[in-house]
């Protein structure tokens, strides 16, 4: 059976879920496998749920993840981790930011945020990783560094050489932000 | 060879790049718009924004008879547009080569439909590729030139959003410089007068005969043989879903999707038991399959509406149980917003507030139509608000444009409003028209329009003078206005409500997302004085939220636009002054 992984990255647009598909793409070609990605641009940025995906193995054919195949998900906000969970394999690892940013819905007060997410999340993984990536975040000096320290986490399930993704950071991010994301990554992967 | 992970709108970039192209021009629509972004990277390729697909395929024609190798890209609905050019350009055949980008939208990720634009291939009378990933992207970019050339035809490349926007590996090569061919002057090719065009048509009725010949060759199209037992007919990403979830079957994989040869399709379809075409959309392969009588199974079983998946073809032919996908109630949706700090917001309030009826168009601002803005009545195409609300006016009466509005970006307007406005005057309705000028292409993510002051380059250039443009169409009332001045706002709109002429108010201020608003304020609730009445939150930022009773102010999210503190009756939300930013 030939190896392959799925990682699905989700959030909310402006969030930069496309950078960090971007990063573990380049890890994952520099430890020589076949990538596919899958973005999406435009409207859904917006403030909207949006999810990168990514793939990788052997050999890789379609760039999207079929419902329920994703091995792992890297959730950059709690409530778009709840929605994406039926995408995961009864397997899958879940790492999820443990803030929460509130839909318009319940800005204006039509729908209830839900207050138990991350037992919901827990109960069905119940090795889920749910941490406040935020304040690793601010330590590292940017609170936009958030999708940085999720994937200095998501790092720890691969035996890669730590500088497949320092050097994917450095190759993916603006030159001024290379020391404050490297730092968020180190902060990420460190975290317990 | 150096081998990158690539978009497949890179890719095409690429492959113009290397194939010696000279020409690109676009109007930005996602999933298209990064065709002409990496594009503008290459020192040696011209690439421009034009004001719209219309004009883009016109200046690629132009470049074409000018001898250059030339690129047109757009989304799928940009072709209509287009598609007035596009039909002659068939006619007329290329000098240079010349490739017409069509994005299609299946799903409709980013668009007003999803319209299926192999169609236009066909009723054009020109060949269509489409590729299955980034590598083919390029590939079939740089031999879309070189059968345009050969065949003396505009080439469709037809991506999705799935080929324009996932990334796979992509072998680069060098660039290989194509001598500009002469042009000669020609009117029996390119003056397409009634004289003229009849005899180009019976030529591109044999071209297509001939383009359906190099469909049999086998340098685009190929029949992989796996098991007999199913064959299936596919082409672009439904490819890839077809390897994945039937990796046995045998697959004819069309790289050319019109025309096609019948021969090597008969020869594929006897060899395997039972043949399928899967397609997204329409049934546009399996009902030219079915008009030569082949025996095929495609739309009886998979839906004309949205996209394929792996999982779909799975569970529909190799009898994997589709799985349940069901929305949990409970989990609130997530939309998409307008910024926190977007200066349309403030418009959008005062229409909701006025309760005026409102032609929306295509844009950021679309997005106000979702509460608790709910400020939008309609939404057709690039360009529709201002004819509609002046054809509003015709069913109505005059008095009907005392409460509505027609609103559009700048670059919607110069794209196809500016018509409008002049039809407006004209025939005499008293139509008011917003142009909300935020300097930028904002939704496709911040392309350079006339407006800009920018090129598609990013060197300096000449920005278009709205105000001055809208008084030569003969407005008689033109307001320029910062949205943020809710006062003079709401003034200015009430006084162009009521004039009984066109009037034009022109909301300026830049996106927020271009950083070009540098402010270190934001405002805090004063949680001891809100009363928690609500109104702040009726202007729908996202910045904004509710709890215990009272409003409360994300810091992340607030750019200290103000808005919301403009809207307090109680004065509790508070300017802060932060350190640095």
């Amino acid at each position: 059976m030939s190896y392959s992984c799925n990682i699905i990255i989700t959030g909310v647009g402006g969030q930069g879920t496309v950078l960090s598909g971007r990063i573990i793409s380049l890890a994952a070609e520099a430890a020589g496998y076949d990538v596919k990605v899958s973005e999406v641009h435009g409207m859904s940025q917006r403030g909207g749920s949006v999810i990168t995906q990514v793939r990788f193995g052997d050999s890789v054919a379609a760039p999207i993840i079929a419902y329920g195949k994703a091995d792992i998900v890297l959730a950059f906000e709690k409530l778009e981790a709840l929605r994406i969970m039926p995408y995961l394999t009864p397997n899958g690892k879940i790492i999820v930011n443990n803030r929460a940013l509130l839909p318009m819905p319940v800005i204006t007060g039509v729908m209830k945020f839900p207050d138990d997410i991350e037992q919901q999340i827990l109960a069905v993984h119940k090795d889920a990783e749910i941490f406040d990536a935020l304040a690793l975040a601010e330590e590292a000096g940017n609170a936009k560094a958030l999708n940085i320290v999720l994937l200095g986490r998501l790092s720890k399930h691969f035996d890669w050489p730590l500088n497949y993704w320092t050097d994917a950071i450095t190759a993916a991010v603006k030159p001024k932000f290379i020391d404050l994301n490297i730092k968020a990554f180190a902060l990420g992967r460190e975290s317990k | 060879m150096a081998k990158k992970l690539m978009t497949g709108n890179e890719a095409v970039a690429r492959g113009f790049w290397e194939a010696g192209g000279r020409v690109v021009s676009a109007y930005p629509g996602t999933p298209s718009t990064e065709i002409t972004e990496n594009a503008a990277k290459y020192q040696e390729l011209y690439a421009e924004w034009a004001p719209n697909e219309k004009v883009a395929l016109e200046v690629a024609i132009g470049a074409s008879m000018g001898g250059a190798r030339s690129l047109a890209a757009m989304k799928h609905v940009g072709l209509n547009v287009a598609a007035d050019p596009l039909f002659t350009v068939a006619y007329t055949g290329v000098n240079g080569g010349l490739i017409i980008v069509s994005a299609d939208d299946p799903g409709m990720h980013s668009s007003q439909n999803e319209q299926d634009n192999r169609n236009y291939a066909r009723a054009a009378k020109i060949p269509a590729l489409e590729p299955a990933d980034s590598s083919e992207a390029k590939e079939f970019t740089k031999l879309g030139l070189v059968l345009s050339e050969q065949f003396d035809t505009p080439v469709m490349l037809r991506l999705t959003t799935r080929i324009a926007h996932s990334q796979s590996f992509v072998e680069l090569e060098d660039r290989e410089e194509s001598a500009n061919k002469t042009y000669k002057k020609d009117i029996s090719k390119y003056v397409m007068t009634p004289a003229g065009a009849r005899p180009r048509h019976v030529l591109i009725e044999s071209r297509m005969e001939a383009l359906a010949e190099f469909a049999a060759t086998g340098e685009i199209n190929r029949a992989e043989y796996r098991s007999k037992d199913i064959g299936v007919i596919c082409a672009g990403a439904v490819y890839q879903y077809v390897r994945e979830a039937l990796p046995d079957a045998s697959v004819y994989k069309l790289g050319m999707i019109y025309p096609l040869s019948y021969q090597s399709i008969i020869d594929f379809a006897n060899q395997v038991k039972k043949l399928y075409v899967i397609e997204e959309l329409d049934p546009f392969i399996e009902n030219i399959l079915k008009s030569w009588g082949i025996e095929c199974i495609g739309k009886d079983i998979f839906s004309l509406c949205g996209e394929i998946f792996p999982e779909t073809i799975a569970g529909k032919l190799a009898g994997c149980p589709l799985p349940e996908i069901s929305e949990n109630p409970n989990i609130p949706p997530r939309p998409p917003v307008m910024c926190a700090g977007c200066p349309h917001r403030a418009v959008f309030y005062m229409f909701n507030k006025l309760k005026l009826t409102v032609t929306g168009d295509i844009g950021c601002y679309t997005l106000a139509a979702a509460p608790p803005l709910a400020a939008i009545d309609s939404t057709v195409c690039m360009g529709a608000s201002i004819g509609m609300a002046h054809g509003l006016e015709k069913a109505l009466g005059r008095d009907s444009s005392v409460h509505t509005v027609a609103v559009l970006g700048e670059s919607t307007f110069i794209h196809s409003g500016i018509t409008s406005l002049i039809n407006t005057v004209y025939n005499q309705s008293a139509v008011t028209t917003v142009i909300l000028d935020n300097h930028i292409t904002a939704m496709t993510g911040h392309q350079n329009n006339p407006a800009s002051g920018y090129n598609a380059k990013g060197q300096a250039a000449p920005a278009l003078d709205l105000a001055a443009l809208v008084k030569a169409c003969g407005v008689p009332m033109v307001n320029v206005v910062d949205p943020f001045d809710l006062a003079k706002s709401e003034r200015v709109l009430k006084e162009s409500l009521a004039f009984d002429g066109p009037s034009v108010i022109i909301y300026r201020q830049p996106c927020v997302l271009l950083g070009r608003t540098v402010t270190n304020t934001k405002y805090e609730v004063n949680r001891q004085n809100c009363i928690g009445c609500k109104i702040c939150l009726k202007c729908g930022c996202p910045a904004l939220g509710y709890s215990e009773g009272k409003a409360v102010i994300d810091q992340q999210q607030c750019t200290g636009c103000g808005l919301c503190a403009g809207l307090c009756p109680k004065e509790t939300i508070e300017a802060v002054k932060k350190e640095g930013k």
